[in-house]
């Protein structure tokens, strides 16, 4: 070792340090968070919190991977319910198709998604902005027709019926309503703390720099193409893992899972919740389904209360509600020190 | 897939001149939505994300003006000025919020009105499917074209919107207020500080833009059966126009849209199941070939 990599090594310690003791940490949040959802059902006999809890996790894992997408990348895709929707529909067939067990499944699922992802991905992540807003948007329209008109396959806009096979596997019975939960549970926040250690790798702080100053990234040695592709293909797998969820939660696929509005609504969350802190998307799903079943319950036109609530956080408030509280700590925090 | 009905549709010329006038309006009522969104985004460098709410505001304007009236003429006008108004509202009190603020941003406030939008028609005219019906005028004998049919009313779509991409297109390279308006697209901090109002150029592009779509839903009101939601798949598709012509082109808007309308006729013959498809396979064949679009000037 020359005297200046041992001086580069020393100098890097704290750092490697510093990171090492936040993935301690962010992995004892996990365990608790894990702990506190799993041990809800002994405390409470309520069958809706447990679903809301799943839905919850179904859309959470969708909406948190699209702020991989939108907040980190700068990628603002207006068409990753495809994923979500790819997700429950290949899950489902194989399922009923194959009879085969459900890890692997689980894990063909994946390879499909990760598959068609990448050859989207390839097409989409070279255009800028709007474009690619659009474009995810019309493969969206396209996987979501090609389920509508596919209908001996698919079953059109029926949705996959009859049910989803759920044999069971390492003594997990995902037809108890129980275990369903505690796997949903397990699955949302192995898929949380796996992305939050995606985004803070280097690879996640490469994903920032290009986000904030594409052609200087480039300039420093970095296939800016090849990380955007890397990431959309990486969303898009949670993407699916959510989908795969919520199909386990209905037993069945329906072509809403694989419309556009589901994009819509994971732009909408990320924006409630905030994308600049990594828990936002989540804190928004949790806003936005209590928001849908509160506004169903009252009226059919829940449109106009959804955009009149959008249209208050994009021009009134102008940032998520967690973006809001963050700021308001660091100001607070600043104003301290300066004192 | 069936390409016997496509190969036999291609070698008799009556089936020929049939699903290629069909294919004809379908691209022009296209081009008249798309024109709109590329000035829109030309200019004001926004996407419109509600331009399909225009299309289809035209639509039920128009429905409702021949049912009060009985008068297709007065029916296209209401149709036409009442989504201009509406535009113009539109910009001035929302989107004029959001110029220069993230893309993010601009297609939550468009989503959110989406989604108000369809309410309000669903609240005003009911959920169900409903039809302008054709108007006596219309109702004639169709003519025949080398043994094809086609109906007089046809012809009547296409002419107004031939006559619309002609004004359209000398207004914006001739006229005073094309210019400014072009200029405005390219520096409209120096346009505004030779004292002209930007703002009002901005209100009335947005303006003229939804009247185009709402021009479309208002001739497209006769045929086709009037639901809320009707405008969101006119927006995707006249989102691949211009992206297939060239985003700020109006003549790749035209061309674009008449493409897609033919692929669309054609296709549903050899493709019945797949036509939609279709129409994305091309726009990612053009996108993959030339990025910017058939007519697309810089890079996107």
């Amino acid at each position: 070792m020359t005297e200046l990599e041992a001086g580069r090594a020393e100098r890097l310690a704290p750092v490697r340090n510093g990171m090492a003791l936040q993935r301690y940490r962010d992995v004892l949040i996990a365990l608790i968070a894990f702990a506190v959802l799993a041990s809800l059902p002994l405390f409470t006999g309520s069958k809706a919190l447990l679903d809301f809890v799943i839905r919850c996790s179904a859309y959470g894992l969708f909406a948190t991977s699209l702020n991989l997408l939108v907040g980190y990348t700068g990628l603002t895709s207006f068409g990753h319910g495809m994923f979500f929707g790819l997700g429950a529909y290949s899950f489902g067939l194989i399922m009923q198709k194959l009879g085969v067990p459900i890890p692997v499944a689980f894990v063909a699922t994946l390879a499909i998604t990760a598959l068609i992802a990448a050859v989207i991905g390839a097409i989409c992540v070279r255009l800028k902005e709007i474009y690619f807003a659009f474009v995810t948007l019309a493969f969206q329209m396209l996987i979501h027709s090609t389920i509508l008109s596919w209908a001996s396959f698919t079953g059109g806009d029926q949705g996959l019926r009859g049910g989803i096979p759920r044999p069971a596997f390492f003594g997990i019975d995902l037809s108890n309503h129980v275990h369903l939960y505690v796997t949903s549970c397990a699955l949302l926040i192995l898929g949380l703390l796996a992305m939050r250690q995606i985004a803070q790798s280097p690879f996640g702080f490469t994903l920032r720099m290009i986000r904030d100053n594409a052609a200087r990234a480039s300039f420093l040695g970095i296939d800016v193409w090849r990380a955007k592709l890397t990431v959309f293909v990486l969303a898009a797998l949670f993407a699916s893992i959510g989908g795969m969820v919520m199909a386990l939660f209905v037993s069945g696929a329906y072509p809403e899972f694989a419309y556009w509005t589901i994009s819509g609504e994971g732009i909408f969350i990320n924006m409630l919740g905030g994308v600049s802190t990594f828990l936002g998307p989540m804190v928004g799903t949790v806003l936005l389904l209590l928001l849908n079943d509160t506004v169903t319950r009252f009226t059919e036109y829940h449109g106009i209360v959804l955009g009149v609530v959008i249209l208050f956080f994009a021009l009134g408030l102008r940032k998520g509600l967690l973006d809001f509280v963050a700021e308001w700590f660091s100001r607070r925090r600043d104003a301290g020190e300066g004192r | 897939m069936d390409l016997d009905a496509l190969a036999g549709c291609l070698s008799s010329s009556a089936c020929l001149v049939t699903q290629t006038t069909s294919g004809l309006i379908i691209g022009m009522l296209l081009f008249l939505v798309a024109v709109g969104l590329t000035l829109i985004f030309g200019v004001l460098k926004v996407v419109n994300f509600s331009h399909g709410a225009f299309y289809m505001f035209g639509a039920y304007f128009a429905m409702t003006a021949y049912q009060l009236t009985g008068s297709f003429a007065l029916a296209m006008l209401a149709g036409a000025a009442g989504t201009a108004i509406l535009g113009l509202i539109f910009e001035r009190v929302f989107m004029s919020r959001v110029y220069g603020a993230d893309v993010l941003m601009q297609l939550l406030v468009c989503y959110a009105f989406v989604l108000i939008f369809d309410d309000v028609v669903r609240i005003i005219w009911g959920p169900e499917f409903r039809s302008m019906g054709m108007p006596a005028a219309f109702q004639v004998m169709p003519l025949f074209i080398a043994g094809g049919v086609v109906p007089p009313y046809y012809l009547l779509l296409i002419g107004v919107a031939l006559i619309a991409a002609i004004v359209l297109g000398i207004g914006l390279t001739r006229s005073r207020i094309g210019k400014v308006i072009r200029a405005a697209a390219h520096n409209p901090g120096m346009v505004s500080a030779l004292g002209i109002n930007t703002g009002l150029i901005y209100g009335g592009v947005f303006a003229l833009g939804g009247m185009l779509a709402g021009l479309a839903g208002a001739l497209a009101a006769p045929v086709r059966s009037l639901t809320p939601g009707m405008g969101f798949s006119v927006l995707i598709e006249s989102f691949i126009v211009t992206v297939i012509g060239g985003m700020g082109s109006i003549l790749g808007a035209l061309i674009g849209a008449l493409l897609l309308g033919l692929i669309r006729s054609f296709g549903s013959l050899g493709f019945p199941l797949f036509t939609e498809g279709l129409m994305y396979l091309f726009m990612v064949i053009v996108l993959v070939s030339k990025p910017t679009g058939l007519f697309g000037k810089e890079a996107a």
